[in-house]
């Protein structure tokens, strides 16, 4: 599904990814843990295509394609999804009619028509009980004066709409309280099957008891340091990330 | 440079779609200004005695005034002298009785312009008063109106059919004397529409003009007068474009509304004139002065403007508080990209008692357009308990361009409840990226972003216009973004 090979990635001119390498496999649930600055969201918004970043060395392929070629939208056309950990305001524009245009724009990709008006409410209606939202949320402009837990579910919300290949989430557990925590981890393995993968982005193993991943990686200072699976979500719990600078020193001088 | 500033910069450069020009044979007077030209515009129009005689006493009035200065446009100097000031197509008989008998070349330029007259009759119930250059070509819908009692004519014809009524009315917001531009219109206004609401009638339709500039060197001076006698009600649209020239055409149209005890006139304006082109050569000088009066208790008048066109925009339509109770609005959207530029706003004079008034401006820049709001609000010692809200907002689309903001306050009454809100913003990387992210295209974003911006003036349109305005500034944003 996803392969990265080496990214070195800058921003104004400071390195911010040193040299990554993953692999995610169709069906497998990737973990991404690590310290405040280390690189997460870096990686993440990366791979979405965000171009404030300087992309220095390395490679990633996704589904057989170069993935640093496309264009963002033909990112997201392509079934990648990144739902984001501090997700955008847009004043005046509804939740409902963004979302219907986005649909619409994977549809036409994959050379489907419109969506039907009546199915598309049908549609939301559907995942909005799925998520427990609020049905007023679908009808005010997009995240705008949105709660932060409200924004984060509104991201899982557009994630079961638009039913990615390839989905990222940022921190989506941050800030939500536990119910909200195990309704979003319920749209999540909702959506899970062996053609689809995950990276989960998170400071917190708990979310990891709902989302059970197949790997966990540790991001330190722009490397992966570690990866394990799931019992590493536990361990870094009980030690917290200083016990790994000394492995970094070693990656460093190897 | 930025990747957003780039994006933003290409998507500013978009070509004008309504840039074509209709050959037809024209009667025009030579170019140039005086007395004579007056007596032949108003001879033309087979004036009554009073018409030319205010028409006169304008132009001298104009004669000694000068040109503002104070707005914050650039240009060259007119040169009035060059100017053709009265230009009609030539019609065959003495004026087309029904569609049939329109030019077929003109009906199709209205096609081209997306008002197919015929269709729009049997379809949108919208009558049409279509002025091309300075007359009338077609007035639709006339005999259903007038079975209500409304009038609804080009003005050249109430001056006819209609005198007393424009006697009564021509001036009485918009004196003669008010300003440069305003003077000049009222010495040489060729055309225009009339509009009568009788007494305790809602008119049923949206009324509708299209102006277009079609002549070489021609100005367009249109001259609208709205009158909606008491409890009547009347929405009321105007839309603009004109041929790409190379050269500057001004246009510079006087409106004014009138609105008797519980009357009220919604008054829409879709502006595209030609902006010019990328390097900001030619293009519409757009000076225009537009005025309410809430004569009446409990009336209101309300303009919403779209104005995406012209290469300089000159205009503040406004709004005069007498009757008790009255309502003035105004809800604004202004575009400027290339190297347009924009200084426009609203006037509110509050005189009568519990006067309201709500102004809703939203300014967009983009390439090296400049946008200028500017606002005024006075409230007079008699205004008891009035009240005004103002929400200005700025939008900036790259970094070359500018974004301005000149309200003016007077209060001479300690009962008054004024609000001010005001924003700048840019629309941010993250924003597109967000959209982007979901799948739509840079340009998409940036159309869904700026019309996001703008809905809370869009809803203040008819339905079918809102739809046409957001089209529009979609189109004008669009670009080579990629
Ligand atoms: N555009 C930028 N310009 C300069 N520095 C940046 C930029 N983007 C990110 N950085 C820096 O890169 C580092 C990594 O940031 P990133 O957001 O990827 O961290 P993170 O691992 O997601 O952290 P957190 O857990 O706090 O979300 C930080 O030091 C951040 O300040
Ligand atoms: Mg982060």
């Amino acid at each position: 599904m996803l392969e990265i090979k080496n990214l070195h990635v800058k921003a104004d001119g400071k390195e911010i990814l040193r040299g990554i390498d993953l692999k995610v496999n169709a069906g497998e649930v990737h973990s991404i843990m690590g310290p405040n600055g280390s690189g997460k969201s870096t990686l993440a918004q990366v791979i979405a295509g965000r171009e404030s970043y300087e992309i220095t060395d390395g490679e990633v392929i996704y589904q057989g394609k170069d993935l640093l070629e496309m264009a963002p939208e033909d990112r997201a056309r392509q079934g990648i999804f990144l739902a984001f950990q501090y997700p955008v305001e847009i004043p005046g524009v509804s939740n409902t009619y963004f979302l219907k245009a986005a649909l619409n724009a994977l549809r036409k990709e994959r050379g489907e028509e419109e969506v039907d008006a009546m199915d598309f409410l049908a549609l939301i209606k559907e995942k909005m009980k799925l998520l427990g939202m609020d049905e007023t949320l679908i009808s005010r402009p997009v995240n705008e004066g949105f709660s932060g837990g409200e924004k984060k579910r509104n991201e899982i919300f557009q994630m079961v709409v638009l039913e990615p290949k390839l989905a990222i989430l940022d921190e989506t557990d941050s800030g939500l309280d536990i119910d909200a925590l195990k309704i979003v981890a319920a749209g999540v393995n909702s959506l899970r099957s062996p053609e689809r993968s995950f990276i989960v982005v998170t400071h917190y193993q708990r979310m990891l008891n709902y989302i059970v991943p197949d790997a966990v990686h540790v991001l330190y200072e722009g490397r992966i340091v570690k990866s394990g699976g799931k019992e590493l979500a536990l361990e870094l719990e009980e030690k917290g990330y200083t016990w790994l600078e000394d492995k970094t020193a070693a990656a460093v001088n190897s | 440079m930025s990747t957003e500033t780039q994006k933003i910069e290409e998507l500013a450069n978009q070509e004008y779609k309504y840039g074509f020009y209709t050959d037809i044979e024209t009667d025009s007077a030579p170019p140039g200004l005086n007395e004579d030209i007056i007596r032949l515009i108003s001879g033309k129009k087979k004036e009554p005695e009073f018409m030319l005689k205010w028409r006169l006493k304008a132009y001298k009035h104009w004669l000694t005034m000068k040109e503002p200065t104070w707005a914050n446009v650039h240009y060259g100097p007119i040169d009035y002298q060059s100017i053709v000031y009265y230009s009609a197509p030539k019609r065959k008989e003495d004026g087309p009785q029904s569609l049939d008998e329109v030019d077929p070349q003109l009906l199709e330029t209205y096609k081209k312009l997306g008002i197919p007259l015929e269709e729009q009759e049997l379809l949108a119930g919208v009558a049409v008063d279509a002025v091309f250059d300075s007359v009338s070509v077609a007035t639709t819908f006339k005999e259903k109106l007038g079975e209500l009692g409304i009038i609804f004519c080009p003005f050249s014809e109430a001056v006819q059919d209609h005198p007393d009524l424009v006697k009564k009315y021509l001036g009485s917001v918009v004196p003669h004397t008010d300003n440069f531009f305003a003077s000049l219109n009222s010495a040489v206004f060729s055309d225009g529409s009339f509009v009568y609401i009788p007494e305790g009638v809602r008119c049923p339709m949206e009324l509708s003009t299209y102006f277009r500039i079609n002549a070489k060197n021609t100005g367009q001076f249109e001259r609208t007068l709205i009158i909606a006698d008491k409890g009547s009600y009347v929405s009321y649209l105007e839309g603009c474009t004109a041929p790409m020239r190379d050269e500057n055409q001004l246009h510079a149209a006087v409106v004014e509304l009138i609105a008797l005890d519980d009357a009220q006139i919604k008054y829409s304006t879709i502006q595209n004139w030609y902006p010019g082109d990328e390097e900001g050569k030619g293009g519409i000088y757009n000076f225009v002065t537009k005025r309410g009066k809430c004569l009446g208790r409990n009336s209101k008048i309300s303009w919403t403007q779209v104005e995406t066109g012209a290469a300089i925009t000159w205009k503040y339509p406004g709004v005069l508080l007498i009757g008790d109770n009255s309502i003035g609005e105004f809800y604004s959207v202004a575009l400027t990209k290339n190297w347009q530029q924009a200084d426009t706003g609203t006037k509110m004079i509050h005189i009568g008692k519990n006067t309201r008034s709500n102004v809703v401006s939203k300014g967009i820049s983009a390439g090296h357009g400049q946008n200028t709001y500017r606002g005024l609000i006075r409230i007079s010692k008699s205004a008891t308990g009035a009240r005004n809200y103002t929400q200005c907002d700025s939008m900036l689309l790259g970094d070359q361009c500018g974004a301005h903001t000149f309200p003016y306050i007077e209060i001479k009454n300690s009962t008054a409840q004024m609000e001010h809100e005001a924003s700048t913003s840019k629309v941010g990387e993250d924003q597109i990226f967000y959209c982007q992210s979901r799948g739509l295209s840079a340009e998409d974003a940036v159309s869904m972003i700026v019309n996001g911006f703008c809905k809370k003036v869009f809803k203040e349109l008819p339905m079918e216009f809102a739809v046409e305005a957001q089209k529009l500034l979609s189109v004008n944003l669009e670009g080579s973004v990629g």
